[in-house]
């Protein structure tokens, strides 16, 4: 078996998000990145797939980005994928999801995957759109928003998450896709052996210019902080002078406080 | 300018966030038509054409199937938008028919720009607003963001069906699993996030809930992380609440979670962030580390 696993390096959302020298995107100064959390629930599932069948799939893990993004490589590697694809491309931040999705599919028409594994979104982007593309543009059958996984002789059976709690169980027969909701499985910390592993574990890095054969279909125009709705109070400052306050503004506007 | 608009049912019943879809062909000032998969008692309020694709055939989730009648309605109505919500059958779906109508998406809309739409990005911190190049365009809008509008009326309906395979098996809906208090009708919720730090700082949350005379609530990172059990979630995947004092501990505000909360009467955040996204609805912010202010707070409540 064929495993594919796809994951993005995205900023710590608890950054400080400025615009780019083109107002389009954000500036990369002073951002720490990560692996997108959706992914990491999408390694996991597939290293969990690895054990269960005795390790005999193989897990490949593909990433589209700049230099940097072989620290998520490693990551990915650490915690289980048995060998790595860097799709180098160092303007990766202006492609739209369309083209993301060609690049990927691009590359793994013709690999022959049984399965392969997204994040349901990115945490900076979010389109929801990727996962989805690759398996139209692949033929695969696709399930997106997933919170449980099973697999038994070539076929998936899934839990969707939807909206107020309800789940819909959904069965996929292999190739399929399946995009990975956050909660899936507990995705694991690498351990220093498997870290030290993975640093000996192949990784191959294709030029973006061989996989990329379409034009966007969205042009980024602008990047900002949203418009405040205003109204509220900020609170900044000495915590016992915030508490002080906080107490005050409780009593004057509301009748919890007795 | 016309929008195809695709309703959502389930359990045979449209689902009102479908009227959001007239919101937001009425902001765009476009003609509207609607595509269902449904029956005749999950017909919207609305006087326009309906294609109305029968569930008891194609199911509810049924994406190979769904996305081929859509095409249907899109070939006879001509649209310039196809407009989904942004929700599990929305972003299942609309991805599928843009890639079958060689068309561009934009995801989760919140508003209009010039020659464009704004959406979220960067877990709802920031704003981009970006261009479709070509047509249709599919857009998928997030929820909440355009008021609903029931235009009333009784529906033209067009009976609307596809051939093709369906590769996947719905098996069925398995009903929420409601243990624990009933969030619903606390008066007060205190609600701890990732920024609580790990487990063992629960109880400092569970102190000032107890202070203050209110629950416990979650949201889905803390329960995700197996910190605190499912029936405690707030938002849209968890309880939908509404009490007279929320106060939000830690908690960034992703989308899902604020759509669970936000009419509560008066809400407290306590972030380190002051630019989280839980800053556009709450009251006060107050900007600390939960660890140390929430102790302190509760502290002074207590005496």
């Amino acid at each position: 078996m064929k495993i594919l696993v796809c994951v993005k390096q995205v900023p710590d959302m608890e950054s400080r998000f400025r615009p780019d020298a083109d107002g389009v995107w954000y500036a990369e100064t002073d951002l720490a990145f990560r692996v997108n959390e959706y992914d990491e629930y999408a390694i996991e599932q597939a290293v969990l797939l690895k054990e269960q069948l005795g390790g005999e799939p193989e897990i490949t893990l593909l990433c589209v980005g700049p230099d940097r993004v072989v620290e998520a490589i490693k990551k990915g590697l650490a915690m289980g994928a048995d060998r790595a694809v860097h799709v180098r491309d160092q303007a990766s931040h202006l492609k739209d999801p369309f083209q993301i999705a060609s690049i990927i599919a691009a590359y793994a028409k013709g690999e022959g995957f049984d399965l392969i594994f997204t994040g349901m979104q990115s945490l900076d982007r979010g389109s929801s759109q990727v996962g989805v593309g690759i398996a139209e543009m692949l033929g695969y059958p696709c399930a997106t928003t997933v919170v449980g996984f099973e697999y038994a002789d070539g076929t998936v059976t899934v839990k969707r998450e939807l909206e107020g709690g309800v789940k819909g169980t959904v069965r996929l027969k292999t190739p399929a896709l399946v995009t990975c909701q956050l909660g899936l499985n507990q995705p694991r910390y690498p351990t220093l052996p498997n870290i030290m592993k993975a640093k000996k574990k192949e990784v191959s890095v294709i030029p973006v210019e061989q996989l990329l054969q379409q034009d966007a279909r969205l042009v980024m125009a602008q990047f900002r902080a949203p418009a405040k709705k205003g109204g509220g109070v900020v609170l900044e400052g000495d915590v016992a002078d915030q508490v002080d306050r906080l107490i005050g503004i409780l009593k004057d506007k509301t009748a919890v406080l007795r | 300018m016309k929008t195809l608009l695709v309703g959502e049912c389930r359990d045979g019943r449209l689902l009102e966030h479908s009227y959001e879809l007239f919101g937001f062909a009425s902001q765009l000032g476009a003609e509207t038509a609607m595509v269902l998969v449904g029956n005749e008692g999950a017909l919207p309020s609305y006087g326009g054409t309906v294609y109305l694709a029968d569930a008891a055939k194609y199911g509810e989730y049924n994406p190979d199937l769904h996305k081929l009648l859509v095409q249907a309605a899109v070939e006879r109505e001509k649209p310039d938008y196809v407009v989904f919500m942004h929700t599990s059958y929305g972003w299942d779906l609309a991805p599928r028919v843009a890639a079958l109508l060689k068309a561009p998406q934009v995801s989760e809309v919140v508003a209009l720009a010039e020659g464009g739409f704004e959406r979220p990005c960067c877990s709802q911190k920031m704003r981009q607003v970006v261009k479709p190049v070509g047509a249709p365009v599919v857009v998928t809008l997030q929820g909440g963001a355009f008021p609903a509008l029931v235009p009333g009326g009784m529906p033209q309906k067009q009976p609307l069906e596809a051939e093709g395979e369906a590769r996947s098996e719905f098996l069925g809906y398995e009903a929420a699993v409601r243990k624990g208090v009933d969030l619903t009708r606390a008066e007060i919720i205190v609600s701890a996030g990732r920024g609580v730090g790990k487990k063992e700082n629960l109880p400092v949350i569970a102190e000032l809930a107890r202070v203050l005379g209110g629950e416990v609530g979650a949201s889905r990172p803390v329960v995700d992380s197996g910190w605190m059990e499912a029936g405690a979630q707030v938002g849209v995947t968890g309880q939908t609440v509404s009490p007279k004092l929320y106060v939000a501990c830690g908690i960034s505000g992703a989308i899902q979670h604020l759509a669970g909360m936000k009419k509560s009467g008066f809400i407290v955040a306590i972030n380190k962030d002051k630019d989280a996204p839980i800053g556009e609805v709450a009251d006060v912010l107050v900007v600390a580390d939960v660890m140390q202010f929430v102790p302190a707070l509760t502290a002074k409540l207590a005496k």
